[in-house]
């Protein structure tokens, strides 16, 4: 035991010497992929510790600061409900960050079992439903959401289900294209020469070649989640008040009082856009490292 | 041989045609709470609801007026709108010119925003300009369309007190006006687009530079201009019009905040609309069209490579 104990932290050493090694490797190579991964991890902070951060509540009302400009007692000014709008940009990351990370997981898992499931099986199942993915695709984004929105009704739930539909149907596709591929490989034909099982072939030969795309993926679909998701709120079909919402935060007050107090409108818009950005380049990073066809260009 | 490809592709567009309409009459049925219950107040009489929903034919079973209206759709009838009591297509007639000018502008700010920066990306890889393009680039790909209209709106009425105008101008009112009142709209949503054909444009023209055939142009002593545009460019286009094929609808979803925003009496602004009143005719028209549109479009970008490309034949 007293030898073991040693050599278990030596591997923890090493193992966490290598990790750092990788990320310093990462971030060279791709310094704006290393930037965009300090603007997710610097949101991702701001949503898990919201509380800690924010200095007012996300619906407080502070006597006499109705619609003040950015100062040092409110880094970025407050709104027409006197609302601090810091803290309402810090707990709206918690919106965009929650739609982004549910519905694209959600949608990955779908669109895993549908893409993988129809190039795999082939016939019957991938012609219906290539098919339906084909007349999903055909309606514009926005559109397609806002008449799936209009049956849910408002509301986070409903926001991330809709969404979700949109994105499985598109990365369904791209993953069906990975999969066979990853068919036509020999280790495929070599597994069912030995007598492998569908699941086995799937879960063990298939799905772990398809990783590098669903991750990327999923990373690049983050960026437009949060965009779609923000002008949903825009258009009042997302995250009802007076949850703040970035989108929402920049309709209805933030649109009458933008001349008056252009700050209302800025703000929330540059969170989004800022937001998106780090999820973009991240995801380009991660691609282009992942993904080995790209490697070198 | 183009032709029988093109018979070819419409007999498949066929079944995605019809599930998309039934995905098109099926959703806004599924809206909770009827045309009806809207267009007459809330104390009105079981008998009344009753009645006008026999009227307006929403009382048959779901399937009837899906084939009822497919069958009137086939003859070019989309309906009466709920509310106006009007033909569909003549509504839509009204407000296409305006999403399609738009959308025109657009698409035409894209490809001139992105094919030269593209272009220059590609050729000057790895140095600062490239390095701002893709900056660049990925920016326009983040920032929302609502949030740039905002800015092009608050920022110029700050600093010099100019504002847009907020009236809509009629084109038989004021041609160069209604033209005029298209561009800021159409170049927010000609930036986003361009963003990705830029990226594109870059990444399939570093593929064809690093042929073989553009070392022997260089070994021949070609200008760079001419390898970069004549052996480089159309080689790499393909993609890039397949994905201004897929910009298409894009762009027109784009339109629902953009008309909101401009407020400019749109197609995508009266579809808006038409979902917040069940409007089913509208919606469904509306919807319809577009797919169609989209679908076309598509067929007419997968023709377009045989111009472009003389190796491809169908």
């Amino acid at each position: 035991m007293a030898r073991a104990k040693p050599a278990l932290e030596h591997a923890r050493s090493t193992v966490g010497i290598r990790w750092i090694t990788t990320v310093g490797k990462f971030a060279r190579r791709k310094p704006l992929g290393a930037m965009g991964a300090v603007i997710v991890g610097a949101m991702l902070v701001m949503a898990v510790f919201a509380e800690r951060i924010a200095p007012y509540g996300y619906d407080d009302s502070i006597r006499g600061a109705r619609m003040k400009a950015p100062s040092a007692a409110h880094w970025l000014g407050t709104d027409n409900l006197s609302r601090d709008m810091w803290s309402r940009i810090v707990y709206g990351a918690r919106v965009s960050i929650s739609v982004g990370f549910l519905t694209v997981t959600l949608a990955v898992l779908a669109a895993t079992a549908v893409g993988v499931s129809s190039a795999y099986f082939g016939g019957a199942w991938d012609l219906i439903v290539q098919r339906v993915v084909d007349a999903w695709l055909s309606f514009p984004y926005l559109i397609i959401i806002l008449s799936v929105m209009a049956v849910l009704g408002p509301g986070l739930l409903n926001v991330v289900l809709s969404l979700a539909l949109l994105l499985a149907a598109t990365n369904s596709r791209v993953i069906r294209g990975a999969t066979l591929t990853a068919m036509q490989q020999t280790y495929v034909e070599a597994a069912r020469a030995m007598g492998c099982g569908h699941a086995r072939i799937i879960v063990r030969h298939l799905l772990p070649n398809v990783t590098a795309t669903i991750i990327i993926l999923a990373t690049i679909g983050l960026g437009a989640v949060i965009l779609a998701e923000s002008a949903l709120s825009f258009l009042g079909f997302g995250v009802p008040p007076p949850h703040p919402s970035w989108g929402g935060m920049l309709s209805g007050s933030g649109r009458t009082y933008m001349l008056r107090a252009p700050w209302m409108a800025i703000w929330p818009g540059a969170a989004i856009s800022l937001a998106v950005f780090g999820f973009n380049m991240l995801g380009d990073a991660l691609r282009d490292v992942l993904d080995p066809r790209l490697r070198g260009s | 041989m183009l032709k029988r490809y093109v018979a070819k592709r419409l007999l498949v567009a066929i079944p995605s045609l019809l599930i998309a309409s039934l995905i098109v009459f099926t959703l806004p049925r599924l809206i909770p709470g009827d045309a009806v219950q809207l267009m007459l107040s809330e104390k009105a009489y079981a008998r009344d609801l009753a009645e006008l929903r026999a009227k307006l034919g929403l009382d048959r079973p779901l399937y009837v007026q899906y084939v009822d209206w497919l069958g009137h759709v086939a003859r070019g009838d989309l309906g009466e709108s709920l509310w106006t009591r009007r033909p569909v297509l003549e509504e839509i007639g009204q407000r296409l010119p305006v999403t399609l000018t738009l959308a025109a502008f657009a698409l035409t700010f894209a490809l001139v925003i992105a094919l030269p920066v593209g272009v220059l990306s590609a050729a000057r890889q790895d140095t600062p300009a490239d390095f701002v393009a893709r900056s660049a680039a990925i920016l326009g790909l983040s920032v929302p369309g609502f949030w740039l209209a905002t800015l092009l709106i608050v920022l110029p009425a700050i600093w010099w007190g100019w504002r847009p105008v907020s009236e809509f101008v009629e084109f038989q009112a004021d041609p160069a006006g209604y033209l005029r009142q298209m561009l800021l709209p159409a170049l927010i949503l000609g930036i986003a687009a361009s963003a990705a054909l830029m990226r594109l444009t870059r990444g399939m023209l570093l593929e064809v530079l690093r042929q073989d055939y553009v070392r022997t142009a260089w070994a021949k002593g070609l200008a760079e201009r001419a390898i970069v545009l004549k052996h480089g460019l159309r080689n790499a286009i393909i993609p890039v019009v397949t994905l201004l094929g897929t910009q298409l609808p894009q762009i027109i979803g784009g339109t629902v905040v953009i008309e909101t925003v401009f407020g400019l009496p749109g197609m995508s602004r009266f579809l808006f609309d038409a979902i917040n009143q069940r409007d089913y005719p509208v919606i469904q028209g509306v919807n319809l069209l577009v797919v169609s549109t989209v679908v076309l479009v598509n067929l007419a970008v997968d023709a377009l490579y045989a111009v472009l490309d003389p190796r491809i034949r169908y």
